[in-house]
């Protein structure tokens, strides 16, 4: 019996992404509807659908730490339909909003193993605010005034 | 001075079926299967690695007292046990062997961490990691 309810977890760690109503994993584990719910909860201390929902958040946190994915992609990519749900689960679970966990997640990164390349590369990244080509009309005239102040001073 | 590990337990629900899984199904073989009345120790070995054995052991009386070896088949069954991990230089080829010959895999395999695993259970219960060395 546990045997059978360890693989309709097994199957939802597999595939967290996809939806796992009670009569789905009942028949995977071949438990009776009515005694699924209850039996799960018991063997692993939560019910199924919450179990699901902390396997979803667990790859949700992977995936902003160790990926690119935009946040929406994301959230799709872990089972939910709406941005806006998974953006308030996901705070009401782990406290913080998706994107604060991405950015937290990657400046702890940083300072446990890379301080000092980080700074270098930060101190040495494009500061792209601005469109290049404006950067660059900008620059060249900075220079003149630049040109015309040390022109002045040497005189 | 020499220190080795020689054997490490794993607790299963069946010893017989234990047996036909690693044996029959994974290609381990046997090292020592005795019994001793409802005593049985049995120990398989990797053919590559004959010095280190395997223990397949059920939960029960007499080294156990009934109500815990239940207790622990119920973590076995539940997957609570710690990780094991089986090494192969082909997890894909390992993977379609093992599973042709009826092995229940967790997880298929995914290249990532500059290696490849996949995931499988031994009939207990117990989850093997199935990795491919770098």
């Amino acid at each position: 019996m546990l045997r059978r309810l360890l693989r309709a977890r097994d199957r939802m760690d597999a595939a967290s992404h996809e939806e796992w109503p009670v009569e789905r994993l009942a028949s995977v584990s071949g438990v009776s509807e009515a005694h699924f719910a209850r039996a799960f909860k018991q063997a692993f201390g939560a019910p199924p659908h919450r179990y699901l929902l902390t396997r979803r958040i667990e790859r949700a946190s992977t995936l902003l730490r160790d990926t690119d994915l935009a946040i929406i992609d994301v959230a799709f990519d872990t089972g939910w339909n709406s941005l806006g749900t998974f953006g308030r689960t996901f705070r009401d679970i782990t406290g913080e909003s998706p994107s604060e966990l991405r950015a937290r997640s990657r400046a702890e990164g940083h300072a446990l193993t890379q301080v000092p390349h980080c700074f270098v590369r930060a101190a040495q990244r494009p500061d792209l605010k601005t469109a290049v080509s404006e950067k660059r009309r900008r620059a060249a005239g900075h220079r003149e005034d630049r040109d015309a102040t040390e022109g002045t001073e040497g005189s | 001075m020499s220190q080795n590990v020689g054997v490490v337990g794993l607790y299963v629900h069946d010893q017989d079926e234990a047996l036909g899984f690693y044996v029959g199904k994974l290609g381990f073989a046997v090292h020592t299967d005795v019994k001793n009345g409802d005593y049985r120790w049995l120990t398989i070995t990797c053919p590559e690695q004959p010095d280190f054995q395997l223990g397949l052991f059920a939960p029960q009386p007499p080294t156990i007292d009934e109500a815990s070896a239940q207790a622990l088949r119920e973590l076995v069954a539940k997957g609570a046990m710690p990780p094991l991990v089986l090494v192969v230089d082909d997890c894909q080829a390992a993977f379609e062997r093992f599973r042709a010959a009826g092995v229940e895999f967790t997880q298929e395999p995914v290249a990532r961490y500059g290696s490849v695993d996949a995931s499988f259970r031994d009939p207990s219960g117990n989850g093997w990691k199935l990795i491919q060395q770098r």
